[in-house]
């Protein structure tokens, strides 16, 4: 059974703003090919399962409509591993700071 | 009127939706067939550099910290021929409220729709300018829409945008995330229709004169610090607001002989609206799939003409790659102690190559910086590009591929400049401004003037390209 969500669920929706078929005819050949989607945030209008289409109040008070895709939507971008490529560079450069005031 | 929201009937009503949105009439400027009057657009948008740092002051925008980078000089100076070496200064824009100089571009947007009484504002942008008209837009109690273009057909984010959707929704604006595409302005137009919304785009002259005072700012402060004007500034270069505001700033200031430097990454063949490259790219601004096409015609924009006219400031322009920017923006912050950008420090790259041509005494700043932050951060970007199939690796940046490989140099006598050639870019703007005459009319005098003026060519050698270019199509 899919997730029922409260009215009110701070939610993101997934919509269709133009099929593949109807793009901008400049649009390259692998754009072309795939929908221009919309994800918008928002609260539930009404009590709505995950997956569902549902309405939502943005935060600028407007309605729209879409797939009900998360609720609580999380910011998950961040950082990750460090690089080695990057982890040796300062050492690099003080040392040519460094070898320079040696040869002062 | 057309109904209806497919892309051709919503570009069909373009003309009225932007003129409905922009708080300015622009037909009243235009002249001949394909000029216009950009000296009195700018002035009568009503804002004298004064004027702009009064507004900006009231949102403690602007009067950002001039940084000596004294450590990154001695780098320079390091690698230098002798007596080579010339002192870089950066200007600490991520010291703004929400991050970037944008804020300053932001502020005199907003406050207009402000005073026309506009219902809310909104702009399309995937970078700062989103977080800055925002944030801006929270302080004057207006509602703001974002639109983005933010993650391709697999739904995978840039995180570098995905950082600015939160930076947005922080500052309680709707965020608009679109897939990739060239339907971005389509979107906006979509939302400014519905909204009645102020159209706080990036090319209207509030948001250009609310650069000035970078530029004017940089003058004043160098010429009180180093008792001379800087020699050469470096901007980093994408729609051309950042190139032409700061530059008319410094010349406000009177430093009229210091040479603007413009600076974009080098993403050569990767196509901007394509979903398959989208996630090839480390960056998302500040690069040659934006300066390119907007250099050689500023009029590709969401206002019916650019105030952003970036070859009318330009004395050199210059590319690096994506692998310099990010050796930077670490050297930067293992030197200076300053966590910065990464496409904000595109033209710190450049300086570094630059200071090494110039003698020890002159003095080139760098005009801005941005703020750091989850994905928006070389190792971000580097995890991404890995993820996606781009190469990593240390060596030497001539081996750099955009989209296939990225090459972060071994030593800083490998981060160099290459030179694009202005009087190319200039043929393609008049190439393209010919491309918009209308069909059997040949240009009138006021138009032969105006593309003199944009392309710092006198009359005649604008006439001479323009006939050639005749005879090669016909």
């Amino acid at each position: 059974m899919p997730e029922r969500l409260a009215k009110g669920t701070w939610v993101e929706i997934l919509g269709v703003v133009l099929p593949a078929g109807e793009r901008a005819p400049q649009a390259p050949e692998d754009t072309a090919n795939v929908p221009l989607e919309m994800r918008v945030k928002g609260f539930l209008v009404e009590s709505a399962e995950l997956g569902s289409e549902a309405e939502i109040t943005t935060t600028t008070g407007r309605r729209q409509r879409g797939a009900v895709m998360t609720a609580n939507p999380p910011y998950d971008h961040g950082f990750g591993e460090p690089l080695p490529e990057l982890l040796e560079i300062g050492g690099e450069v003080r040392a040519i700071l460094h070898a320079r005031d040696q040869g002062k | 009127m057309t109904s209806g929201m497919s892309y051709q009937a919503i570009m069909a009503r373009r003309g009225e939706i932007v003129a409905r949105s922009a708080g300015l009439d622009y037909a009243e400027y235009a002249r001949g067939h394909i000029a216009f009057d950009y000296e009195r657009l700018l002035t009568e948008a009503g804002y004298s550099v004064e004027e702009s740092r009064e507004v900006q002051a009231a949102t403690a925008v602007g009067q950002t910290p001039l940084v000596e980078l004294r450590n990154v000089t001695e780098l320079a100076r390091a690698i230098a021929p002798a007596g080579k070496g010339a002192r870089i200064f950066v200007k600490d824009e991520a010291q703004n409220p929400s991050g970037s100089f944008k804020d300053r571009r932001a502020s005199l947007s907003v406050h207009e729709a402000k005073r026309h009484g506009f219902a809310g504002v909104a702009a399309a942008t995937s970078g700062n300018y989103g977080a800055a008209v925002a944030s801006q837009a929270a302080k004057a109690e207006l509602p703001c829409i974002i639109v983005q273009e933010a993650f391709d057909s697999a739904g995978i984010a840039q995180p570098e945008i995905a950082e600015k959707t939160r930076a947005c929704e922080a500052y309680g604006a709707e965020v608009v995330r679109l897939s990739v595409g060239p339907e971005l302005f389509y979107s906006l137009l979509c939302v400014l229709e519905e909204t009645g919304y102020f159209n706080a785009s990036l090319y209207t002259p509030f948001s250009i004169l609310g650069i000035e005072t970078l530029g004017y700012e940089i003058a004043q402060e160098i010429k009180q610090r180093t008792g001379r004007f800087p020699d050469a500034v470096l901007t980093t270069h994408a729609g051309g607001g950042n190139v032409t505001g700061t530059a008319r700033g410094l010349r406000a200031a009177g430093a009229t002989d210091t040479s603007m430097i413009a600076v974009s990454v080098d993403l050569a063949g990767l196509h901007m609206a394509s979903d398959h490259d989208f996630n090839r790219k480390s960056f998302t601004t500040g690069h040659t799939g934006f300066s390119l096409p907007f250099t050689t015609w500023p009029d590709r924009v969401d206002v019916p003409r650019s105030a952003a006219r970036p070859l009318r400031y330009i004395d050199r322009f210059v590319t690096v790659t994506q692998g310099e920017v990010f050796y930077i923006t670490q050297v930067l912050a293992e030197l200076e102690g300053l966590e910065r950008g990464p496409a904000g420090n595109t033209s710190l790259a450049a300086a570094l190559a630059i200071a090494r041509e110039l003698d020890r005494d002159r003095v080139i700043v760098v005009q801005e910086t941005e703020y750091t932050g989850a994905g928006k951060h070389p190792i971000a970007q580097l995890n991404l590009a890995k993820r996606m199939g781009v190469e990593v690796m240390r060596g030497d940046p001539a081996e750099n591929v955009p989209g296939q490989c990225i090459v972060i140099p071994e030593h800083p006598n490998q981060v160099t400049v290459r030179d694009v050639a202005l009087d190319g870019v200039r043929r393609s703007y008049l190439r393209n401004a010919l491309g918009r005459l209308p069909e059997a009319t040949r240009p009138e005098t006021v138009d032969l003037e105006f593309l003199a003026a944009e392309t710092r060519l006198s009359v005649e050698q604008v006439e001479e390209v323009l006939d050639e270019l005749v005879r090669k199509a016909g």
